[in-house]
């Protein structure tokens, strides 16, 4: 069965890069004709996860393994983790800090959209170690 | 649909086989082949990036000569608000359009005043349909075409709504066949910035048939005109349109009617491409209308224009200031909005998928990447394609030899 395997560093603090790891599933998916609206779903689980990472950890990495009928996105970083998760899956609930928010993210809908968005989420978070979420998406 | 129809043809003798249009086209549409650049038309958005490129003026735009007015006893002239552009210290668009009488028009419809009817037609559909936001215009047929082939989630973001030239065509036409000049002598002309507009008029994309009988290039025009302007005396008033169309010939100036204060305004192909990108990250939800011209500085930056898009636009600017009107008037105001509406959804396109087989396909990726391990990844041009990776694509699907690589180490 053939399957694509595709990993991509998220740099910390650099929104002008972040959604670039996105943005390159994106052209893959195209390539392979899936439908407009399940490429939209990943993309925008993906590129809120990548932002995540910008925002509170500092960068991280993108595992991304490609098949036939799905699409599985591990973020994976090495930040503060979340103390409280069901809090953090709350629509709105933000930590992130007033600078951040002024350049109009951090809204505290990241998480959320990305459950959202996808088909599967998985998001698992210690304090002080990191956090890891897994999504896929049925094409 | 006339498939033959091209934007873009390529002066063979001129053509150095460089890889300077192949490099800068945005849906990766040019290869290299036998020396010479060669589009793969399917691929191609007609935006004129590669004849803006082209260092020996080797990419031909795609425009109708002047003399095929003569085919016609009934010449009506559609001049773009960015002709207005060309001219330096222009006082009044009735010089112009008096200029075109001269030059052998029996009429003019000014595309500004198409423009502005659209607008109108604009508020409206925002105020009746449930549109999907943010709302994206479709006045540049490049754009169009860009998100129907690589953005196909955003198609249903475009606003469904004819172009200013669409509208203008159509009432000129109209009023005509009304006056009682019989149809078939009718010849109705745009006088255009971009070949992009030539492709989408005589494919007629969005319509169920062609609405205008020939594209002529500014520059052509621009010098026929040159000619008479200096020597014109007993200008009549012919200008309809305000300062709201001529607007439109520079970015911005479509969103800014539309009297929606949170809009965004990109010009320039790449820039496109980047706005599109972040639209489909869900990143502009907070934007409400969506204004995407292919040409730098919006139809100003046309490749068929004689000035520069700044110069262009800095005269655009002086002549809106001298305009009494912001808009015009027009009996025609009043019709149904069905008029404006596209009478065709976009032809489904789908040219960037490896495979129709969703498995062969990820096949076919698999290969890719693995030709892209023994690739050295500099992305030369020098094999003919643009990128490492669109000549792994090539070799996947059996365009080139995969020995094609001239960098790589044997």
């Amino acid at each position: 069965m053939s399957s694509l395997h595709m990993e991509f560093d998220v740099a910390g603090n650099n929104f002008v890069s972040a959604g670039s790891a996105s943005d390159e599933v994106k052209s893959k998916l195209k390539s392979i004709g899936i439908d407009p609206t399940i490429i939209r779903k990943v993309a925008i689980g993906m590129y809120e996860g990548e932002i995540n990472m910008v925002i509170h950890a500092g960068g991280g990495r993108a595992i991304v393994d490609l098949y036939a009928d799905y699409i599985d996105v591990l973020l994976k970083d090495e930040g503060p983790g979340i103390a409280d998760i069901e809090l953090a899956m709350q629509d709105g609930y933000s930590t992130a800090p007033e600078a951040i928010r002024d350049l109009g993210f951090g809204a505290g809908m990241g998480l959320p959209n990305m459950k959202r968005f996808t088909d599967e989420f998985n998001l698992q978070s210690e304090v002080g170690v990191g956090t890891e979420v897994r999504m896929r998406v049925y094409f | 649909m006339d498939k033959s129809m091209h934007t873009v043809t390529l002066d063979y003798d001129k053509c150095k086989g460089c890889v300077s249009c192949m490099k800068r086209c945005p849906t990766e549409a040019i290869r290299v082949r036998n020396g010479k650049a060669k589009v793969l038309y399917e691929r191609c958005i007609g935006c004129g990036e590669c004849v803006r490129r082209c260092p020996h003026q080797a990419k031909l735009p795609a425009y109708d000569k002047f003399e095929t007015i003569k085919n016609f006893k009934y010449k009506i002239a559609l001049p773009a608000p960015s002709l207005y552009g060309q001219f330096n210290n222009l006082d009044s668009i009735d010089r112009v359009l008096n200029g075109l009488i001269k030059i052998g028009f029996d009429e003019v419809f000014e595309v500004s005043a198409g423009a502005e009817l659209i607008t109108d037609a604009t508020h409206r559909m925002i105020a009746q349909d449930n549109l999907k936001m943010p709302i994206i215009n479709s006045a540049c047929p490049a754009v169009v075409e860009l998100i129907n082939m690589c953005f196909k989630s955003l198609k249903g973001n475009l606003l469904q709504i004819k172009a200013p030239v669409d509208v203008a065509a159509q009432i000129a036409r109209e009023n005509a066949i009304k006056r009682g000049i019989p149809a078939s002598d009718i010849g109705v002309f745009f006088i255009s910035p971009c070949p992009a507009k030539v492709f989408a008029l005589k494919t007629g994309m969005c319509f169920k048939k062609p609405i205008i009988d020939g594209v002529l290039a500014i520059s052509e025009v621009y010098f026929k005109l040159n000619e008479v302007l200096k020597d014109l005396v007993d200008i009549k008033p012919l200008a309809k349109s305000g300062s709201q169309g001529i607007n439109w010939g520079v970015t911005g100036g479509e969103a800014e009617g539309t009297n929606m204060d949170r809009y965004l305004a990109a010009d320039g192909v790449e820039n496109v491409l980047q706005v599109l990108h972040d639209m489909e990250n869900g990143k502009l939800d907070y934007i409400d209308f969506v204004e995407l011209n292919a040409c730098p500085g919006g139809c100003v930056g046309g490749v068929l224009n004689i000035e520069n898009p700044f110069v262009a636009r800095a005269r655009i600017r002086n002549l809106k200031s001298k305009l009494k009107n912001k808009v015009s008037s027009f009996e025609e105001v009043n019709k149904p909005l069905d008029f404006y509406r596209w009478e065709e959804q976009l032809e489904v396109k789908n040219v960037f998928a490896l495979d129709d087989n969703r498995v062969l396909a990820l096949h076919k990726m698999e290969e890719i990447e693995k030709i892209l391990e023994t690739l050295p990844m500099l992305d030369c041009g020098s094999c003919g394609a643009p990128s490492c990776r669109a000549f792994a694509e090539d070799v996947v699907n059996g365009e080139v030899d995969k020995d094609g690589c001239v960098r790589k180490e044997k």
